[in-house]
């Protein structure tokens, strides 16, 4: 199971960050105004679980083949002339990933983390001791560590909700179906049409991120429908499961201390007294 | 050639959540496990080539580097009352689970390799507790940069190849600083050598990692951990020149061990805040997956960063469509 978010429906309501908080129970996350557009929250955190990211950029929108440019102009998309084109507001709800090959997962030294049996991934917070090591492994910055408690917390995808037949609290807070919660298979058809429908409408710049089992984490359990690049998102264009590469790591550490072992038998040898 | 990426970022906001740990704890841990690890190895040989004082000097210093790592990887737990929830599995997967079950097989050898030698009883065992230290040792003095490559932090996670030489070869020459400080001279010989070539694998896998990770790079060059990683090649640089050159003069013997350790105190820091700097900057997260992508655009098979050793795990493919799906 998992989340579909289609950004280009977002109107950046932040009821999922509200809804999440107040069913997860999560503590505030600060009280400042950033200046980031309407985004106070800045980020994935241990205490923000979804983060509605606000984007504000003069793009010229791009035009396809068969779009009838005098019929989309009343509504703004295109102003004739202007190079830097109109200005835009991106809005998009981000989650953790629930990714296919979780990082996260496979680094925890305690076993606090686990695959669910939707897979998903959650943190038992009774056996999570702090040691901080999911946080960097995540490609995506999601999980981190809240202060004062010390543990890594990250979404649930709602574990105790989705396992009696309910939808997390995020999708079914949203408004306006921006995040959809569901089967994967089922979510990716549904994805891959709604680009279609979005091409066809003219907006060529619509992308999935996430949807292909292919990637560098095996596939997202959370992925998204994008309108620009990921990067100007805060995702990474291109993530990859650290742990892909351990078996060479491993190799190149036993080479290195099988090394220091010579070395210092070399060492006592060659400088045997007579 | 790749063209250059152009970078764009959210607010320059970080795309990681960068590590939480301490570094005076884990930067510190780092430095004195290696110290232990290949204070164990050399205290083997020095005990087998009949060395005892350097053995017995080299044997008290693990144990006591080892107390305080301890010390200081339990203090940086945000939980310090779970630490033996470490125990709880065993995972190869989690460097950190492997290090937590080394560092508990090693422990205890060190310790009575120590005990043997400082009480004079069951001499025997002590020499195998010996030889089990300075192969368990040599183990720890390396995971620890599996440890730091294993994460999405670039500038560990890129240079996975070169950092357990680099920490090898750190942990050499600290081992081999506390026996020049410790040791007569007439027991210092093993310890000028294994100076020699800590430093040259140190020096080598740092201008390795400089060349090979492009961009990513930049933090072992430049800002904070760029000038303690240089004072750090500097500083061992002369004290093995000086070990070397003065042989048996015991104050500057005693000088270039103490160099020596500092030295290898301020790679570590050096290492530790070069992959900081490269969690805390979006473009080192952005710009080489920005440029991989582009290049399997253009038709170019490449795989993902440092997947060259045939690492793909099981399952999991090295070579994957992109993360995004155009159509």
């Amino acid at each position: 199971m998992g989340f579909f978010t289609d950004t280009s429906v977002c109107i950046g309501c932040k009821a999922c960050e509200v809804a999440c908080k107040e069913w997860n129970a999560i503590p505030e996350d600060g009280m400042e105004l950033t200046g980031m557009s309407y985004d106070n929250t800045v980020g994935l955190g241990a205490s923000t679980w979804r983060h509605v990211a606000f984007i504000e950029q003069r793009k010229p929108v791009s035009v396809g083949p068969d779009t009838d440019v005098l019929g989309i102009s009343p509504q703004g998309a295109v102003t004739p002339g202007r190079e830097e084109g109109e200005l835009r507001w991106l809005m998009a709800s981000d989650v953790c990933k629930h990714c296919t090959h979780a990082a996260c997962l496979d680094v925890c030294p305690t076993g606090s983390l686990f695959r669910t049996e939707f897979g998903t991934v959650v943190v038992q917070e009774d056996i999570c001791n702090g040691c901080g090591y999911c946080i960097p492994a995540c490609p995506y910055g999601v999980i981190d560590q809240r202060k004062g408690d010390g543990r890594a917390w990250k979404c649930t995808l709602c574990y105790d909700r989705i396992g009696d037949g309910l939808e997390p609290a995020c999708a079914k807070a949203c408004p306006t179906d921006s995040i959809q919660y569901g089967p994967l298979d089922e979510l990716r058809e549904r994805a891959a049409a709604r680009v279609e429908t979005l091409h066809d409408a003219g907006v060529q710049e619509a992308r999935l991120y996430g949807a292909d089992p292919g990637d560098g984490v095996g596939g997202a359990g959370a992925f998204f429908l994008l309108l620009d690049e990921p990067e100007v998102y805060g995702l990474p264009p291109d993530p990859v499961v650290t742990t892909r590469d351990l078996p060479s790591m491993w190799r190149h550490a036993a080479v290195a201390a099988a090394g220091l072992l010579g070395a210092t038998a070399l060492a006592c040898l060659t400088g045997r007294r007579r | 050639m790749v063209p250059k990426a152009e970078f764009t970022s959210y607010y320059g906001k970080p795309v990681l959540n960068p590590p939480v740990w301490k570094p005076l704890d884990i930067a510190g841990y780092f430095f004195l496990g290696g110290l232990a690890g290949a204070s164990s190895a050399l205290a083997a040989g020095a005990s087998w080539t009949g060395r005892p004082v350097l053995a017995r000097n080299a044997e008290v210093a693990a144990v006591g580097a080892l107390g305080l790592s301890m010390a200081a990887l339990i203090h940086d737990l945000g939980r310090p009352a779970r630490f033996v929830n470490m125990l709880r599995v065993a995972k190869p997967t989690s460097p950190m689970s492997v290090g937590s079950w080394l560092l508990a097989a090693y422990g205890p050898m060190a310790g009575a390799t120590a005990l043997s030698t400082l009480t004079g009883r069951l001499p025997r065992l002590g020499r195998a507790t010996g030889t089990a230290a300075a192969a368990l040792g040599s183990a720890v003095t390396t995971y620890t940069a599996v440890l730091i490559a294993d994460t999405a932090v670039p500038a560990w996670h890129e240079a996975h190849r070169e950092l357990p030489f680099l920490f090898a070869g750190s942990a050499a020459a600290a081992a081999a600083g506390l026996g020049l400080l410790t040791a007569p001279s007439a027991e210092t010989r093993p310890a000028r050598v294994l100076a020699l070539t800590g430093t040259a694998a140190e020096l080598t896998a740092t201008a390795l990692i400089r060349r090979r990770l492009g961009m990513v790079a930049a933090p072992y060059r430049t800002g904070r951990p760029g000038r303690l990683l240089h004072t750090a090649e500097a500083l061992t640089l002369a004290a093995t020149a000086t070990a070397l050159l003065a042989p048996r003069n015991r104050p500057l013997n005693a000088l270039a061990g103490a160099a020596l350790l500092t030295a290898s105190a301020l790679t570590r820091f050096g290492v530790f805040h070069a992959g900081l700097a490269s969690a805390r900057d979006p473009k080192y997260t952005v710009q080489p997956q920005r440029e991989r992508l582009e290049a399997r655009r253009r038709g170019a098979v490449v795989p993902g960063p440092g997947s060259a050793g045939g690492a793909a795990e099981v399952g999991q493919e090295a070579v994957g469509g992109g993360g995004v799906e155009r159509r």
